[in-house]
């Protein structure tokens, strides 16, 4: 074969060689794994918190900036009284915290099988997410923000890695914790045969001085389980003159103390900060506990 | 002396220089913006870019337009207008005085058309000419002015027709459309707009997604008014489910919301009220309340650097609102 023959070729095949976008689908070829199913949580990581919930004034761990600390020392939880707030989702950031099923699905081209979409139902609060897989781009700044906001993904090998933008407003935990709604998500998707695990990722400017990084895991259910439906309608709980919202004034939040006596630990520990998520916080406690006995 | 003169008249020359500057740049980018438009629900489009957002409703009739912009952006919003529909614009609404509104008045209005009978035409000739502009009351006594004096606004952006009973309803493009008018919000000529089939309402400045509410005092704003409003936005609203969709609404600046956004930005906007009202109480000055950065938890969100929506100018307008009921 001549040179020229060889160059010729090489570029008339070069596009089939190289393709990844979508029209380059390959049967058997594809990356990623099968994530198709119904999937229980396992709650042996952080129980306390994912089932009953947090304690109040419990920020410990969360590298949470001083506004993001005063709007939830100003959250009074009489909030999910007021009628407007009583069906408020979990957030994606949040959802696979709490207890759930998850299904997920494979959403293909009918002609091509190409992967559009790997979908997924979450029983808790009934949301249905879309996590687009055919490069489509994130929409404009201008368009809605949603619970579970706008994802994309792509197979990092094996592991589903996903981009979530698009975003409302929602709880980093449910006891008045929240990242504001220019937050964006990265998670990945694990799969070891029956057993998964989910990373995922959160950062927001606005309200984190880091990315908060937590992982849950999830077991294949033989069975459809049951429990698929969350239906919310909202009611007038308590009477209150129109557009009441319940709150704490600065300073004013009973239940700052609780959590922190009750585990018999310092105040600012409780109130959270990048810092305390690292062991070595540990450490400057116990020297500054150490101190304080000494005078 | 003469030495001192000088350097205080360059000073000046210069502060001005560099101001002519800053507002040029500031022109420059603002024409240089991208015109957006986007899909919202029904027959409803958005177009962003051109000042305050622009709302859109297309249909067999024509085109209504909630806002038109500032002036200068007038050539590029109504480019990307026309490409809705074939059909003119008949109807403007304003959801309040503010030139970054209605600068687009005038040209908007020549744009469009009136469609009036010919018992009308016969005597009026230049009825058809230009669409009809629809506002509160308040909002053409804010744009105009008595025979003989200087007005803010020129005559052909001035509204046509004007409402003082709370509410104005009209059909077009088979869909109810209501003005319901919102007093001493943002502005005392505030408008909501209401198109009932398309479940979308216009907020104007009333809703802003991308800093705090700018209270304008001087034109009849207020911090209680602006909280009804929120509130009254809130109750017209009602979810798909859970929380989410169901009707839309289109801020006066920002990004399309759903109620629970809405319900976001009234929590907030209360509870700073309350906290400035409960430091009143205390007998806080106002520098005192700043002090204590009340909005301290929404400033990295809604906290303009300068201009409109500052932190500062919204706890001060909170402060002299609150005041001023007293």
């Amino acid at each position: 074969m001549g040179i020229a023959r060889f160059w010729c070729l090489l570029l008339l095949f070069l596009p089939i060689l190289t393709a990844q976008g979508p029209g380059s689908y390959v049967p058997g070829r594809e990356p990623g794994i099968d994530l198709a199913g119904n999937w229980g949580p396992v709650f042996h990581e952080d129980a306390g918190e994912r089932g009953p919930g947090p304690e109040l004034v419990n920020y410990l761990g969360f590298p949470i900036n001083e506004g993001a600390r005063l709007a939830a020392l100003s959250y009074d939880a009489s909030r999910f009284t007021v009628p407007e707030h009583q069906c408020e989702p979990h957030i994606v950031t949040y959802i696979y915290r709490g207890p759930l099923n998850v299904r997920i699905w494979e959403e293909r081209d009918p002609q091509s099988q190409e992967l559009i979409a790997i979908k997924q139902y979450i029983d808790n609060y009934e949301q249905t997410r879309t996590i687009w897989m055919d490069g489509r781009p994130h929409p404009s700044d201008a368009a809605l923000h949603t619970w579970m906001g706008f994802s994309t993904g792509k197979w990092d090998g094996g592991i589903l890695t996903v981009y979530t933008t698009h975003l409302k407003r929602g709880w980093l935990r449910r006891n008045g914790l929240r990242h504001s709604d220019q937050t964006t998500l990265v998670e990945h998707f694990i799969r070891h045969g029956d057993h998964m695990t989910h990373v995922s990722i959160v950062t927001d400017p606005l309200t984190l001085t880091e990315p908060l990084i937590r992982s849950q895991d999830f077991l294949l259910r033989g069975q459809n389980g049951e429990g698929w439906l969350y239906p919310c309608e909202p009611v007038v709980e308590i009477e209150r003159p129109r557009g009441a919202v319940p709150h704490y004034l600065p300073g004013e939040n009973p239940f700052l103390h609780e959590f922190a006596d009750k585990f018999h630990i310092p105040l600012e520990a409780a109130l959270g900060g990048a810092e305390t998520a690292y062991p070595e916080y540990q450490l400057k406690i116990k020297q500054s506990a150490t101190a304080a006995a000494k005078k | 002396m003469r030495r001192r003169w000088a350097t205080v008249i360059a000073a000046v020359a210069g502060a001005a220089g560099l101001a002519l500057i800053a507002s040029a740049q500031q022109n420059a980018a603002q024409q240089n913006a991208e015109i957006q438009v986007l899909p919202v629900q029904g027959n409803i489009f958005l177009v962003t870019g051109a000042g305050g957002n622009i709302v859109v409703q297309a249909g067999p009739q024509g085109m209504v337009v909630v806002d038109t912009g500032l002036a200068q952006m007038s050539d590029k919003a109504l480019a990307a207008i026309a490409k809705l529909s074939p059909k003119k614009i008949q109807y403007i609404i304003n959801t309040h005085v503010h030139p970054d509104h209605t600068g687009g008045n005038d040209a908007f209005r020549q744009a469009g058309t009136t469609i009036a009978g010919a018992n009308v035409t016969a005597n009026l000739t230049d009825v058809k000419l230009g669409a009809q502009i629809f506002a509160q009351d308040n909002v053409l006594m804010r744009m105009s002015a008595p025979t003989g004096s200087q007005s803010p606004s020129p005559f052909g952006a001035w509204p046509t027709e004007t409402f003082n009973s709370g509410r104005k309803q009209f059909s077009f493009n088979g869909e109810a459309i209501e003005i319901i008018h919102q007093p001493h919000a943002h502005t005392d000529g505030d408008s909501i707009v209401f198109f009932r089939r398309s479940d979308v309402v216009a907020a104007g400045d009333i809703l802003l997604t991308t800093t705090y509410p700018f209270i304008d005092l001087e034109r009849g704003g207020g911090i209680q008014g602006e909280i009804d409003a929120l509130n009254t936005i809130v109750e017209m609203a009602v979810p798909l489910r859970q929380e989410e969709d169901g009707t839309y609404i289109i801020p006066g600046h920002g990004r399309i919301c759903d109620r629970f956004d809405v319900v976001e930005y009234r929590d907030m906007v209360t509870i700073v009220r309350d906290r400035i009202q409960a430091s009143i109480k205390k007998g806080l000055t106002l520098d005192q309340i700043k002090a204590a950065r009340p909005t301290l938890d929404y400033d990295a969100r809604y906290g303009a650097k300068s201009g409109f929506g500052t932190a500062d100018g919204f706890i001060e307008a909170t402060y002299k609102s609150l005041s001023q009921k007293k």
